[in-house]
């Protein structure tokens, strides 16, 4: 098993728990989209499952091992808003090679212009925004990327070219991948394997 | 293309208008300290005279000329203002990141330290420490720098517990960055234009303090050639009509105080990336 998550509870508040007792496991190769109505503790989850919180019960393990809690980590979680997932005070350049350092060939596939590189982040759209934050997590050491509504603020056109580019990079490397999405059309059309949130967590 | 080309401009004249008043002042300073004491000293054959070429400012009724004696207070104001705000400044930047920081007990005793000075008037305390350093140039300046740090420090304390919870700088976490690479990457460039920003806009503060607690009588001595005393000796000759004395010498301290304020905002304008198009 790639990514396996054990019995993991979390909540906000000490009387709810919003993640109860959940185990999952996602192997090599898989694609999995993660799917449930809003506030149900999607998002958290794939915080948990990406090391950016902690849970209070069980443990997420990579490759049978926990988490690294320093230093790169091998999954690297995407964000809903691209505009906040990068330094407003950073020209655009900065920001893509802060962890790695891309070839031309890859930023042409991601469909990143050079040009944009020496822009700051207010003078792009969102869609472009959102090519670096992929760019930027893909680094030769990241095995598995989760995306948390990566393209839900995005119209459709842009959406089908960005999941087109996700999907080519994830196949030629050989990355797993989890999406968390309210849209079980684009689940289908992408995941081969589909988790109901709420059956996950009884 | 001509969109790009307003765009420059606009920078190019934020930048020039930052220069022009950084001259003007810096001249100030200067002008002040190379004044010889005749220059404004008495001279009892020329008492109460009006505004003139000789005396633009007029002179008091000591016959000194006014003029000389308000550029040489305004180079010491804005000298003491510079000790005193660099140093407030200081005290806020470190006080500000250790409390956001660090957090827990550090933090709430940095907090309550802020809430105290600012819930104490501002000039009741600066005459206070003032007082207690024995007046003169040396209560002043300990008396402004103790008093302006608690405003910077919340600021720096708010803006550096935002950042600490943006996305992207948990994204760089995650990415294999250090604490250290982190505070110097993404946390320090955020606050230090906050920091230039605080340290100009509290020049103008500074200065009205000084003039505001030697015009009270327990800042810098009667005889020295300050804003503060020229004020409140005129004040005594106002109704005699000796219009020149107050309005030359007030119209000057508001006119540098702008001037400071103006050179903040510009400054801000240049660092702020999402405020340069404007």
């Amino acid at each position: 098993m790639l990514l396996e998550a054990q019995n993991l509870t979390f909540g906000y508040k000490k009387e709810r728990r919003i993640i109860d007792d959940v185990t999952l496991s996602i192997d090599r190769g898989e694609r999995v989209a993660l799917v449930g109505p809003s506030g149900c503790g999607k998002s958290t989850l794939s915080q948990i499952l990406a090391g950016y919180i902690k849970p209070q019960k069980g443990m997420v393990l990579w490759e049978g091992k926990p988490l690294p809690k320093k230093g790169y980590c091998p999954i690297q979680l995407i964000y809903q808003h691209p505009e906040k997932a990068i330094n407003p005070r950073w020209k655009l350049g900065r920001t893509l090679t802060e962890a790695w350092q891309p070839d031309p060939v890859f930023l042409e596939e991601m469909g990143i212009e050079p040009a944009w590189m020496d822009r700051y982040p207010i003078e792009l759209s969102g869609g472009e925004l959102q090519r670096f934050c992929i760019a930027r997590a893909m680094g030769p050491e990241t095995k598995f990327l989760i995306a948390d509504e990566m393209t839900t603020m995005l119209d459709v056109i842009t959406q089908a070219q960005i999941w087109q580019l996700m999907l080519q990079q994830i196949e030629k490397r050989q990355m797993g991948m989890m999406m968390v999405t309210h849209n079980e059309a684009l689940a289908k059309q992408i995941c081969n394997r589909i988790i109901d949130f709420q059956q996950l967590n009884l | 293309m001509r969109r790009i080309r307003r765009k420059k401009n606009q920078r190019k004249r934020t930048i020039y208008l930052i220069l022009l008043i950084g001259i003007l002042l810096l001249l100030l300073v200067i002008a002040g300290r190379f004044l010889s004491p005749e220059q404004y000293g008495p001279d009892y054959n020329e008492k109460k005279l009006t505004p003139s070429i000789q005396h633009l400012f007029g002179t008091d009724y000591l016959g000194r000329d006014m003029f000389a004696r308000t550029i040489k207070g305004l180079s010491n104001s804005i000298l003491i203002g510079t000790l005193a705000a660099g140093f407030s400044a200081c005290v806020a930047l470190v006080l500000g990141i250790l409390s956001a920081t660090i957090g827990g007990l550090v933090d709430k005793i940095i907090s309550y330290l802020v809430d105290l000075c600012m819930g104490i008037p501002h000039l009741v305390l600066l005459m206070l420490i003032s007082f207690m350093m024995g007046r003169g140039l040396r209560g002043v300046i300990v008396g402004i720098a103790l008093t302006h740090w608690p405003n910077l420090t919340r600021v720096i304390r708010g803006e550096v517990l935002q950042i600490k919870n943006m996305q992207y700088v948990k994204v760089a976490e995650k990415l294999g960055k250090s604490k250290i690479q982190i505070a110097f990457q993404h946390i320090l460039p955020h606050v230090i234009p906050q920091f230039i920003i605080g340290l100009i806009l509290l020049f103008p503060h500074a200065i009205l303090h000084e003039a505001g607690v030697t015009f009270l009588g327990f800042g810098l001595s009667v005889d020295t050639p300050a804003i503060g005393i020229i004020l409140s000796e005129a004040l005594k000759h106002i109704a005699t009509g000796m219009w020149w004395l107050v309005f030359f010498p007030g119209m000057m301290l508001v006119m540098v105080v702008m001037m400071f304020d103006q050179l903040g905002e510009h400054v801000r304008r240049l660092l702020d990336p999402s405020s340069a198009r404007e």
